[in-house]
Order: structure tokens, then sequence, then C-alpha cells
């Protein structure tokens, strides 16, 4: 059984876009307002990671949730959809 | 692609394919837009699709549809960390027809199901994002999609574009959703054989089990898990308000491997192999956060209209049922040729008269309730399972003692007009 995040993220089938469809509007809010970073924790792809001075967003294992975008407490993640065909492959349920 | 639709539909779940089909069945020219591979590549449930709502679109489809098993029992398990107490119904008139409901596996199902409306007659687009309405001295008159020369145009434009429906938001028909209206759910799927399953689970070939997981499955939050029986797999999940998960700075995933190895649920699961790890939001806001419906030239249906029932996980049976009506509408309104939003309207008057409206409006303190006292699922599920442990051990000591032991232990926290009080107000919302 799949045990860590990574080894579930694996078994998922993902048709890249080479632009994300994910943008933090502006890391100095991320850095200066945000101490929690809760989207660091709640996400369930873990797409979000604080890299110290910015936020870095692996949107290629992003499961177009919305999470983020709703979670944000600043309101400081622009979420689209990825384009047509794009994105994650769900191939079960 | 500048062509003219009577209707183009975007989104083909549970309520853009039903809207589609209808639509198409009865003779209009349909556009249903599909931003995936295929339907079904997007879209994510735990597994329960009830029968009715569906049969009054295709009747019996479950001949030829692509379900998993008939659920033929129904359990309930209130969780302690390694305790539970449990409860079900089990009836074997579920394992005949006409059914109560099924478990299905979305990806499969869906694209059964668009199939099902492109034999109708509607168009449908795969690999194509609906950007935005195109609003016309203030009409919806089409959309604009992420094609090159992607406009197209239709009388009405039915959104069907799921819990994140951004073209709902863009019209203005409702604000960003809040972290307490939408549920956060992971799951996987576990490649069980079949027979392990029929044995574990207690059934025959051709009969399901659905179990709804409380209490400890969530560290006591608002929110569920859940194991659902395929023919050769099981999907096992769970999900909090996104509040929630905030709240107590849980990672989902977390979450989702403490349920599969609580000591309770474990063996059910025992030498399984994972095929599939998925996310989704639940829209749970309820009755309250149901947005506007219907403008001109558009109808909002399915969980983009936040129409599901969370207490009795129902969503996709409510959003077949919206489609279908949106497409009557359009139907009648085609008649005249009007289909501004005064015409429209009969759309949202229809569904608060219909079991949706009804059922919303029932549970409509429930999720508030329950997430602004969280001692039901933090406290008294624990409590139920040491008042089981010690009324059922056998220790000497004489029962009414027991039986004192336990009132005293119900009672400390909140007194007994506290715990009379929760009660009632537990049975309030839910009444």
């Amino acid at each position: 059984m799949a045990k860590t995040l990574e080894d579930k993220q694996y078994l998922i089938r993902f048709n890249c876009d080479q632009k994300s469809h994910l943008e933090v509007k502006d890391h100095q809010i991320c850095a200066t307002q945000c101490p929690d970073k809760d989207c660091t924790i709640f996400c369930p792809a873990e797409v979000y990671k604080w890299e110290g001075d910015r936020m870095f967003v692996g949107f290629e294992g992003c499961h177009e949730c919305g999470s983020c975008r709703i979670g944000c407490p600043h309101e400081n993640i622009k979420w689209e959809y990825p384009k047509g065909g794009h994105g994650i492959v769900f191939r079960l349920a | 692609m500048s062509e003219k639709f009577d209707v183009i539909v975007v989104g083909a779940g549970p309520a853009g394919t039903s809207c589609a089909y209808t639509a198409a069945k009865n003779g209009l020219k349909v556009l249903l837009i599909e931003r995936g591979e295929y339907p079904g590549s997007k879209n994510v449930m735990g597994g329960i699709l009830y029968r009715k709502q569906l049969e009054e679109i295709i009747p019996e489809f479950w001949k030829e549809a692509p379900i998993e098993r008939p659920v033929v029992e129904q359990r309930f398990w209130f969780l302690d960390k390694e305790s539970m107490i449990t409860t079900s119904y089990k009836g074997l008139e579920w394992a005949k027809e006409p059914y109560n409901n099924f478990t299905v596996l979305r990806a499969k199902f869906d694209k059964w199901f668009a199939d099902k409306a492109v034999e109708q007659g509607a168009l449908l687009i795969n690999e194509t994002v609906a950007t935005e309405c195109i609003v016309e001295d203030g009409k919806v008159v089409g959309v604009r999609t992420d094609r090159p020369d992607g406009d197209v145009y239709a009388d009405v434009v039915v959104l069907a574009d799921g819990v994140n429906s951004l073209l709902a938001k863009q019209l203005g028909f409702h604000k960003e959703w809040k972290p307490n209206e939408v549920a956060l759910t992971v799951m996987e799927v576990l490649k069980l054989p079949s027979k392990t399953i029929n044995e574990r689970f207690n059934v025959k070939d051709g009969q399901g089990v659905s179990v709804e997981i409380f209490g400890d499955a969530t560290h006591g939050i608002l929110g569920t898990g859940f194991l659902y029986t395929n023919k050769d797999s099981v999907n096992i999940g769970v999900g909090t308000t996104l509040s929630g998960m905030m709240k107590k700075k849980l990672k989902p995933y977390e979450l989702l491997e403490h349920v599969k190895q609580h000591p309770m649920i474990q063996p059910y699961i025992e030498g399984s192999e994972t095929q599939e790890y998925l996310a989704h939001l639940i829209p749970e806001g309820g009755f309250n956060s149901v947005p506007k419906l219907v403008g001109n030239g558009v109808i909002v249906t399915g969980d983009a209209a936040q129409f599901v029932n969370a207490i009795h996980r129902e969503g996709s049976n409510m959003a077949m049922s919206s489609g279908k009506i949106a497409a009557e509408t359009i139907v009648k309104a085609k008649e005249t040729g009007d289909f501004s939003e005064k015409t429209l309207d009969s759309y949202r008057t229809e569904i608060y008269d219909s079991f949706i409206g009804k059922d919303l409006k029932k549970y409509k303190d429930a999720a508030h309730t329950f997430e602004e006292n969280p001692q039901y699922f933090q406290e008294y599920v624990p409590l139920m399972n040491q008042a089981m442990n010690t009324f059922f051990t056998v220790d000497g000591t004489p029962k009414w003692e027991k039986q004192k032991k336990i009132i005293a232990k119900m009672t400390a926290g909140r007194g007994k007009i506290g715990l009379a009080k929760d009660m009632y107000k537990a049975w309030k919302a839910v009444k």
C-alpha cells in the first residue's frame, strides 16, 4: 500500500502543461504576513513548499481541488484550470 | 466554432451530462464542454450513486452502466482509539431490482454516461476549458473557450462546472467559498480480490457494503471517513471541512494514513494494493450557501450550486436531478423563445419544491451546529465507547454501580443539563 505522499502521487497520471496554472501573486505576503503558511500543510499534494524567501509551487502534481485558492488567508493565489486536456488524469474513481 | 447552439453545458459530470442528455433527447442542439481528457478524468466521488434520480433519466440504467456493486448494507462506525461502536442496516431487498444505491468508479461511470448523452445527439467536446461567460447587454450569450477561435454561442449556458465554478463566481452569483463551506476529501482505491472482499465484508458477489466512519477517523473534528466496496477494490477516504483541516494543522494524506492504519479498519484492507490517490473538494455549505441559480440566459446546477446533502452523502443524485430540471426548463423556454431570468426562474422554484431544496433546508443548521460544537465527535464518541466498555466488561462490579459510573462520566464535563442541551441541539439541527 502507498504510505507516503510520494508513493501516492507516483500512481497518478499527469499530463503536465509547460505553464503553471497556479501562481503566488506576491511572495512578499507569504514572507511577511503569513507565519502559518497553511497551504504547505493542507494541500493534499504538497504543491506548496516554503523555500525561506519564496513559495515554491510544484503545479505538476496538483489535483486541481481548489483548496489553496479558498484556504489562502490572503487570497494570494491565482488559480486557474490547466489548459484543456492537461493536468491530472484520474483513471478510476 | 462560432456556431450557435440551443444549450451549452459546461462540465460533463452528473449534472452537466444529465442536462445534455435530457435537452438532446427533447430535440435541442446541445454542446457539452469537458475540460478533461475524457469525462470523469477530473471527477472524484467516494463512490455512492443513488438509483432513483438516474433512473428518471435512463430507466434500468444498471443493466448497462459500469456499476461496481449494489449496496445491501450501510454500516456506521463510531471510532475511539482502540474500540468502536457499530450499527448497520442490511436488507436483501437492496440486492435486487430496482436497488437503492450502487458503488461506482467515476472515471468509468462518467465516460459511459456522457456517451449516452452523445447517443441522444449532444455534441461532446473534451479537452476544452470554458474560461469565461460571454455577456452581452446583461445576458449570457455563450462561453469563451481556450481553443483557437473558441467562442461559442447559445440561447442558454448551463454551468455544471463543479465545486470550483469559476464561471458562476465570474458572473457574481457567489463570492469565493469560505473554508467552512467546503470539505477537503482524499481517498485511495485499493485493489483487493473480490473473494477477499466478500469474506471480509460478509457479502456475496453482486452485493456491496458502505461504511461511514465517525470519531477518531478525523481526530474528532467535523468530518467522516468512509470505506466502500467495489467489485475487486475498495475505496477508503476521509474528509473534513477545509476550515477544520486548517485549524488542526492536518495534512490530508497523513489523516488518510491514520484511517488506513487504525486498528479497527486495517484488517479490512490488509494486503491490498493502492491503485490511485485522489483529492477533491465537496461543497458542504448547504442551504445557506446556495448561490444565485438563474440569470438571463444562464442556469447553475450540481456542485456549482452547492447541491450536496452531506449528512446523507447525497450529491451526484441531486446533481442529476438539477441537470434534468434545468434541461426541462430550457425546453419549455424554447417554446416561447424567451430565455430571460424571469422565464428561467421556474428552475429555481422547481429546485426548491423538489427533494433538493427540501432536504437542504432540513439540514441547513447541521454543519454549523457540529462545527461550532466539536464535543459531539470529540467527546461523546469516546465517552460512548468507554460506557460500552464499562458496561460489558465483567469485573465483579455490580451493574447498578457501573450504570452510576457511566452516568457520572457522561455528565462530568457539562453536567446533566449540559448533556440534555447538547442532545436537544443535535436533534434540532437534523430534525
